[in-house]
């Protein structure tokens, strides 16, 4: 047992509406990424390997599949004694009656009891739809030397892009003095990542208190950090160094692919120290073939490629056939490519198939195309 | 499920495969990149719905161990289901441990088993088959045992050392001898059986009565007046990996069109533990023709013809021609290198050429630094 008990509460339950077609049948935390893995991996295996043993996952919209792939807890290495991933989704209670997730905070406050329960000393609030590696142990350490009631993880961000985020300002300390959500002219460049370390305890309190506010969306961000600020709680800004990425839109979904495949991105997924956990399907090895051409791509087992694959992520089970070019674009599984077919600038949702010569996307596309049904004539 | 324990065994002393097996029992040896031999085996018995497995390991079973594990990756069912892995633990002479040695020393346990039949096969014999189409088969037949077995045209060449079988007219196995390699149609013995528990524990009785040496192949021989003995032809691909030629044969036999649609088969997948690779990435710079890659690997030098296991390197500049490359192995930038085998862990750098043109390739022993 750990000395101190810090559960890790992973917000998985939105739609990310903006990824269209990619999420009509699931969440965005279920949503393929890089090859072999699902966003949802990346925050569950950096729990894994911040030896972080209690997970819960908050699921909600079209969760039938992600509940099923997280509880499989020893894929992350969280199936021993005392650890485990817990799926939660909205669920009907003795005091309440059944009432849906109604925001961020909310989802924690309706598994007050399963906190308690765990014995909770501290509360790690994620979000299940970034991609990045981080050490939450290294977060709490600082959140505890800083004597904080709570710790928000921050990304510098340039200021042009500043007035995306939401904006922590904060003293010389980095200790939190205000918090902005998208503001137009934004004093400092620390996005918040959303990612929250709080001491349970008090948080229990600002959680039952919020559920009570009919005026409250029931939202991190928008309701329970800023009454922290007015009553002048500690909240210490937590300055992460490295790769993140929020993958909402289908351009950057892209992007987070390609990423991949740039050496000083900062997002090695091969790396033992830190290895991202996934479910493995049971492939066959790749094959390259007779008269294919492959370069600067990330390539994941069974696939068979025959035709010529550029500056591209293919995920499993893949046939791109002699004659066909894939080009800066992302594949998804068991996709079938026939022969000269062209693919460029586009993500190709898992299992379609795309006719012998039929052409998708553009070199010089502003925008990224999402082919989510298979077209077999062109 | 199937009424039938799983015995995989081990393989009688004339096999071996030069380097390799000096450092894992030959069933963990690795193949086709992601592969080990003993993952056929036990795919053909899980697929078949075997779910109780006695696996038989002659040495150092380190590997084998950390491969196998629980067995869950094999489908085998963590309640119902059971995997063993048994050894003679008398290692005195090489010449004494032979399988009914094996056997023997774990009598009790085949025993105490309560499935009716029993299914022996070894790991150097690569194919799928169904052995629930083999069991029905043999109890249709009214045969005591049956022997797994293949015709081929090729026995000049391969299966050398292996046995073969003569049937009288009525499909009965009259004769077992060696294939020497004097002919070229020969019916091959996979050296997988099935029969009834009780026959088969009555087989290692009498065989290690009559001799310490006894193989279960000897008193099967010995036998064929005393049972029926009949065979099941194998449809299916079958490779045999005896020596180190027929285990580079056989990887450049699936590396090919052809041979990666022998291992894809949906409805039959060969299950193996896998280890959290990334996918393989691939470099500016590199070209890549017909080969066999695993995942976790970091390319950019040229290969052709080859296959190549878990998490390898190949710089820039680096041409890998008809080699296997076992996993972790890194070949360094503007080395040449080809017709040879590369065992785990093994860095390849300061070279200009390594370049075997002899029929049998080279070997680059595990770990080693060139």
């Amino acid at each position: 047992m750990k000395d101190n008990k810090m559960v890790a509460m992973i917000l998985a339950g939105g739609r990310g509406s903006r990824l269209f077609e990619l999420t009509k049948k699931v969440a965005k935390p279920a949503v393929y990424f890089g090859g072999k893995y699902r966003i949802i991996d990346f925050p569950l295996s950096n729990c894994a390997n911040s030896d972080i043993d209690i997970v819960g996952v908050l699921t909600q919209y079209e969760s039938v599949l992600l509940n099923s792939y997280v509880a499989r807890d020893q894929r992350w290495g969280l199936d021993a004694k005392d650890s485990g991933v817990f799926v939660l989704p909205p669920r009907e209670t003795d005091e309440s009656g059944f009432e849906k997730y109604r925001g961020t905070a909310d989802a924690i406050t309706q598994n007050i009891d399963f906190l308690d329960q765990m014995e909770a000393e501290y509360v790690l609030i994620l979000s299940g739809d970034h991609i990045y590696k981080m050490d939450y142990s290294a977060m709490l350490e600082y959140h505890k030397q800083k004597e904080a009631d709570a710790t928000i993880a921050v990304l510098e961000v340039s200021m042009k892009e500043a007035s995306r985020f939401g904006i922590m300002n904060t003293d010389k300390d980095d200790l939190i003095i205000e918090f902005e959500e998208k503001p137009k002219n934004p004093k400092s460049n620390l996005a918040s990542m959303g990612i929250y370390i709080f001491n349970y305890k008090a948080l229990r309190k600002y959680l039952i208190n919020d559920m009570k506010n009919e005026n409250s969306s029931h939202d991190f961000g928008n309701d329970i950090i800023p009454t922290y600020i007015n009553d002048n709680k500690k909240l210490a800004a937590y300055r992460f160094k490295g790769y993140w990425k929020d993958v909402g839109t289908i351009d950057s979904l892209w992007e987070g692919n390609m990423d991949i495949l740039k050496a000083d991105s900062g997002l090695d997924l091969n790396d033992p120290k830190w290895k991202i956990y996934t479910e493995d399907v049971n492939s066959i090895p790749q094959y390259i073939g007779e008269e294919a051409k492959v370069s600067n791509s990330y390539i994941n087992q069974g696939s068979i490629i025959e035709g010529s694959v550029e500056h591209s992520v293919i995920f499993s089970d893949t046939l791109i056939e002699k004659g066909a070019k894939v080009i800066d674009s992302v594949i998804m599984p068991g996709v079938k490519i026939k022969s000269n077919a062209v693919i460029n600038r586009c993500i190709v949702a898992s299992d379609v198939e795309i006719g012998e010569g039929v052409i998708v996307g553009n070199s010089k596309s502003e925008h990224i195309e999402l082919v989510a049904k298979s077209i077999l004539e062109g | 499920m199937l009424d039938a324990l799983g015995i995989v065994n081990i393989e009688d002393n004339d096999v071996k495969v030069y380097g390799l097996q000096d450092y894992r029992p030959l069933s963990a040896i690795s193949i086709f990149g992601r592969y080990r031999l003993i993952d056929f085996t036990l795919s053909n018995y899980t697929n078949s719905e075997i779910s109780e497995i006695h696996v038989y390991c002659k040495e150092k079973p380190r590997s084998l161990v950390e491969h196998l594990g629980t067995g869950l990756h094999y489908n085998i069912n963590s309640k119902k289901g059971k995997l063993k892995i048994l050894f003679g633990e008398d290692y005195s002479s090489k010449l004494y441990n032979t399988d009914i040695e094996n056997f023997i020393r774990n009598m009790v346990y085949i025993e105490e088993c309560d499935k009716e039949y029993v299914v022996l096969a070894p790991t150097y014999m690569v194919y799928r088959t169904n052995f629930k189409d083999v069991l029905n088969s043999h109890i249709e037949s009214g045969n005591d045992i049956s022997v797994l077995y293949k015709s081929v045209d090729s026995a000049k060449d391969e299966f050398i050392g292996c046995d073969c079988l003569t049937f009288n007219k009525d499909k009965r196995i009259i004769g077992i001898e060696k294939n020497r390699g004097r002919y070229k149609s020969r019916i091959i013995s996979l050296e997988a059986y099935v029969m009834k528990r009780e026959l088969f524990i009555q087989l290692v009785k009498d065989a290690a009565k009559v001799s310490s040496l006894y193989w279960f192949k000897d008193i099967l021989n010995d036998s064929l007046d005393k049972y029926k003995v009949g065979g099941y032809s194998v449809k299916n691909n079958v490779s045999c990996i005896n020596n180190i030629k027929a285990y580079y044969d056989t990887n450049m036999k699936y590396c090919s069109k052809a041979g990666v649609g022998l291992l894809r088969n949906d409805s039959w997948p060969i299950h193996t533990m896998t280890n959290d690779s990334a996918p393989t990435v691939y470099g500016e710079n590199s070209k890549i023709k017909n080969c066999i890659i695993a995942n976790g690997c970091k390319i950019d030098g040229t290969v052709e013809n080859c296959v190549v296991g878990r998490n390898v390197t190949i710089k820039k500049g680096a041409v890998v021609k008809d080699c296997v490359l076992l996993h972790n192995v890194t070949v360094n930038e503007d080395v040449t290198i080809e017709r040879i085998i590369v065992d785990k862990g093994a860095i390849i750098s300061n070279v200009k050429e390594l370049i075997c043109k002899e029929e049998i390739p080279a070997y680059v022993k595990r770990r080693d630094r060139i």
